[in-house]
């Protein structure tokens, strides 16, 4: 029972990162179309600006991760405004080209700035706790509560504001959109904002529990890409949903099969659904 | 006569590639041309798949990674001669690429570049953690070179470069062939349209399988060469950063062309080692290059050089000389 | 009967796109489907010709059931169509879009391309005598070597059927042929048709131009909201009340 509850709580912390990471993959696939093979580069880039908002200047870490997203975010801005609006009428095989040149350059950039070693960044939330028999770190604590806030936070603004509807309805339809007088660059620009953003809070959050370093996108976005086909490309639901699902299947896996290959376990998962259903699950529509 | 000319020029080209060696009598060159030979036959293999057909398959490096590690354990661990290990190479990662294939291709479009991409990870990790066959992270040492056939024995580095060039001409006569003939036109067909393919009575299912498998084939045998060329292999050879470089070779060349892999290849393999200060860092310049390219040349050096001397004769009142399924 | 369908259904979730259709075509006829956009007529071109596969009921083809069969199989038996919105290989020339149109009667396949075989060369000759014919007949042949891109809407539509009748087709079936193209066009465009079906090839279309419909069909079906509303030669359907309120109120493309 208590292994259980270890556990349960152990995947709602590596959920909780997957599906921030997720969300942002999915906002931008669902409204543009585009599968953003950079997201794990911003992710990577999120974690890197918040290490060096906090040792190099000094800044609380709370004031570190709000630099880190408005800079990720603003990264997004760029690459909406000079790569992916460039593309838009162009084939798709396109914007997975461009974005992975992006996610190459990204990579690079890191290693030429801060290095390639692992580098870890200290919370100031280490401390542990236990609570009825459960034992576990602040930190853990804090990813999960931030996380479920940062959802509501989302949810309320996609809903309640007139900003968020104008996303929602482009999400639907283009077309419609730009008819009611929608302006589709600007939600599209601000789409990659929060992209952005979600990747640096969910990278800033998971650092201090993983390792900072230059290829630390790469596992999380192939992972994101999996929950996103798991939950419906562009699903905002889905992609909660997705990344609890996930982390909740590989902590199972590590205690019951093996560590080593809980990594796999994504993949396999992938592999399988898209065997049943070429089209994902829950694919809208048919051919 | 413009037939003549290009056959000319491609005569020409083919006289320097052989000279090469023997004028430059320098080892490292010699080595690196190889090198780049090799990968180039990879990137054949997926522009036959991506440039042809539209499908963006990211598992190559895996499909090579594959054909290198299949010689190298049928040469190292089971003592086969090279030959024999070379066509059982190349077997083993064309009906792996089969298996996969069957799969992969009943998706579409992002999903396919997703699942391939997943599939790509999935070869790597085996690889890498499957200690007792492969060796992990340690590697395979000790592959042999090529071994002779009769009194040709492949041990000087000229020797391998000629074998290597043998290949890598056979391999393009052999794609040349295939996309100026009828199942050529079938792939285009497929890349231009699925619904429209399959309207006019096009199995794309079997076309797009022949398309992959024969696109693994040829990576895997780059694989097989690149291991008994450079005699000892790692798991880093399927990760994903080898996919990147290919899919930069192919693009930077022109995908979708038929001189494409080539120019590609080697201008960045001869550049990376220009800026070997660069090494770690190149992608700094190639990551932006290669972003530019798809926004600004999406067909690439070659395609880009064939667009621009078709619109140069157009303009000076030639009659416009239909392409041929695609020039390049 | 050359095609028959009987009951046929599909449902795109709750929708019932098309709703137990039984409709029959005659052979060598010009036969014709109309209706108020999202009536469902590309739907049901969609479920004979393979592409979507019917929620129920069953298509018949000179009595053989071809209700599960791909749509490539459906096109090598004769049965050939065009889109809506035409998809041609804009980068290519009208003949090399319409060669590969006759791929499915030939057999070469990969070691024929690598060898070149004698097979592969004849066959090649044949694609190329097909592609040649058929823009013939569309009236494309002073077209046939410039790029599609650089081409009129109306012979995009030529190539279009060109590329349809490369396959060899017994019936084709045409999915607003004259949308997006003027009145002067139209009519070129229907002589066209005529044409075709004096050559013997039967011909099913869907228009919602009334106009041009009833001085060209045999044989015409009204669908509605996916059911078919009525059914017969133009006069009877000219005269049918419930198509005459189907199209006042029903949509006002029409
Ligand atoms: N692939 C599809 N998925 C879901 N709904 C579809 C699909 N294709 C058509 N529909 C719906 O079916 C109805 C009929 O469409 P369609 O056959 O294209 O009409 P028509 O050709 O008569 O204008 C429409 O309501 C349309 O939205
Ligand atoms: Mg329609």
């Amino acid at each position: 029972m208590e292994i259980l509850l270890q556990q349960l709580f152990n995947s709602l912390t590596i959920g909780s990162v997957y599906s921030l990471v997720a969300l942002g993959l999915t906002l931008v696939y669902g409204i543009l179309h585009i599968p953003n093979f950079a997201h794990g580069a911003l992710y990577m880039m999120g974690g890197y600006i918040t290490l060096t908002m906090m040792t190099a200047f000094g800044f609380n870490y709370w004031v570190a991760m709000f630099v880190s997203i408005l800079v990720v975010g603003l990264i997004g801005v760029l690459l909406e405004r000079f790569v992916f609006r460039l593309l838009r009428e162009a084939p798709p095989l396109h914007d997975k080209i461009a974005a992975i040149g992006i996610l190459l350059f990204l990579e690079a950039f890191a290693q030429f700035v801060w290095g390639a070693d692992f580098q870890t960044m200290t919370s100031p939330y280490g401390q542990v706790v236990t609570i009825m028999g459960l034992t576990f770190t602040m930190q853990r604590l804090l990813i999960i509560v931030s996380a479920i806030v940062v959802m509501i936070l989302l949810y309320l603004f996609l809903k309640k504001t007139f900003t968020g509807a104008s996303i929602i309805a482009m999400s639907q339809s283009r077309e419609g959109a730009s008819l009611v007088g929608i302006n589709i660059n600007k939600v599209a620009m601000l789409t990659f904002m929060i992209s952005g953003g979600l990747a640096a809070i969910a990278a800033s959050l998971a650092s201090p529990i993983n390792l900072v370093f230059p290829g630390m996108g790469h596992l999380v976005i192939l992972k994101a890409f999996v929950i996103i086909i798991l939950g419906g490309m562009g699903s905002i639901p889905g992609a909660i949903v997705g990344g609890y699902i996930l982390g909740f299947s590989e902590s199972l896996g590590a205690t019951y099969i093996s560590n080593d290959y809980k990594d796999i376990i994504a993949f396999v998962l992938l592999v399988i659904i898209l065997t049943v259903k070429p089209t994902g699950l829950f694919a809208k529509g048919e051919r | 006569m413009k037939i003549m000319n290009k056959r000319t020029g491609l005569i020409a080209l083919f006289v320097l590639a052989i000279l090469f060696p023997l004028i430059f009598q320098n080892d490292y060159y010699t080595h690196m041309l190889t090198l780049s030979f090799i990968w180039a036959i990879a990137v054949y293999g997926i522009n036959l798949l991506a440039g042809y057909t539209g499908y963006l398959s990211l598992a190559h490096a895996g499909f090579f990674a594959i054909g290198a590690y299949s010689l190298g354990l049928l040469t190292v661990k089971a003592e086969m001669n090279f030959w024999p290990a070379l066509v059982l190479a190349c077997l083993i990662t064309s009906v792996v690429g089969l298996l996969i294939g069957v799969i992969a291709l009943r998706t579409k479009e992002h999903f396919f570049a997703i699942y391939t991409l997943c599939v790509g990870y999935i070869i790597y990790l085996v690889i890498d953690k499957w200690d007792g066959l492969t060796g992990g992270v340690r590697g395979l040492i000790g592959i042999n070179a090529p071994s002779n056939i009769g009194p040709i024995t492949f041990e000087t580095a000229e020797s391998q470069y000629y074998l290597v060039l043998t290949f890598l001409v056979v391999v393009i006569f052999v794609i040349y062939r295939i996309v100026h003939s009828l199942t050529g036109r079938t792939f285009l067909a497929i890349r231009n349209s699925e619904e429209l393919a399959q309207t006019i009575g096009i199995s794309t299912m079997k076309n797009k399988l022949t398309a992959f498998v024969l696109s693994t084939f040829f990576a895997g045998l780059a694989g097989a060469l690149y291991a008994s060329f450079v005699r000892f292999i790692g798991p880093d050879i399927g990760s994903t950063a080898i996919m990147f470089d290919l899919l930069m070779y192919l693009l930077v060349g022109g995908i979708g062309t038929l001189s494409g892999p080539l120019v590609g290849t080697l201008m960045l393999v001869i550049l990376s080692q220009n800026l070997q200060f660069l090494q770690e860092y190149r992608m700094l310049i190639f990551g932006p290059i290669l972003t530019l390219i798809i926004i600004f040349y999406p067909r690439g050096i070659s395609g880009s050089f064939f667009d621009w001397k078709r619109k140069r004769r157009n303009q000076t009142g030639n009659v416009l000389k239909p392409i041929k399924v695609e020039e390049g | 009967m050359f095609i028959e369908t009987k009951n046929l259904t599909k449902k795109f979730g709750g929708l019932a796109a098309v709703n137990k259709v039984d409709f029959h075509i005659e052979k060598g006829k010009i036969n014709a489907i109309i209706g108020p956009n999202g009536a469902g007529k590309s739907t049901f071109f969609n479920l004979i010709s393979g592409f979507h596969r019917p929620s129920s009921g069953t298509v018949l083809f000179k009595g053989t059931d071809i209700t599960k069969l791909p749509a490539n199989k459906i096109a090598g038996l004769g049965i050939s169509r065009t889109f809506q919105t035409t998809s041609l290989f804009e980068q290519s020339t009208v003949l090399d879009n319409v060669i590969v149109g006759h791929r499915l009667r030939t057999k070469s396949n990969l070691f024929d391309a690598i060898l070149r075989t004698k097979r592969l060369k004849r066959e090649e000759k044949a694609c190329r005598d097909k592609a040649m014919e058929v823009i013939e007949i569309v009236g494309l042949t002073h077209a046939s070597d410039k790029m599609v891109a650089s081409i009129s809407q109306e012979e995009k539509k030529r190539t279009a059927i060109a590329l349809a009748l490369a396959t060899d087709p017994e019936i084709i079936f045409l999915d607003e042929p004259a949308a997006g193209i003027n009145s002067d066009e139209t009519q070129g465009l229907i002589n066209l048709i005529k044409q075709l079906n004096q050559r013997g090839l039967t011909i099913c279309l869907i228009e919602h131009k009334m106009s041009m419909i009833m001085n060209l069909a045999d044989h015409i079906m009204v669908l509605n909201y996916g059911e078919k509303i009525a059914e017969g030669t133009p006069k009877e359907i000219s005269s049918n009340d419930d198509v005459i309120k189907a199209y006042l109120g029903g949509s006002a493309s029409a």
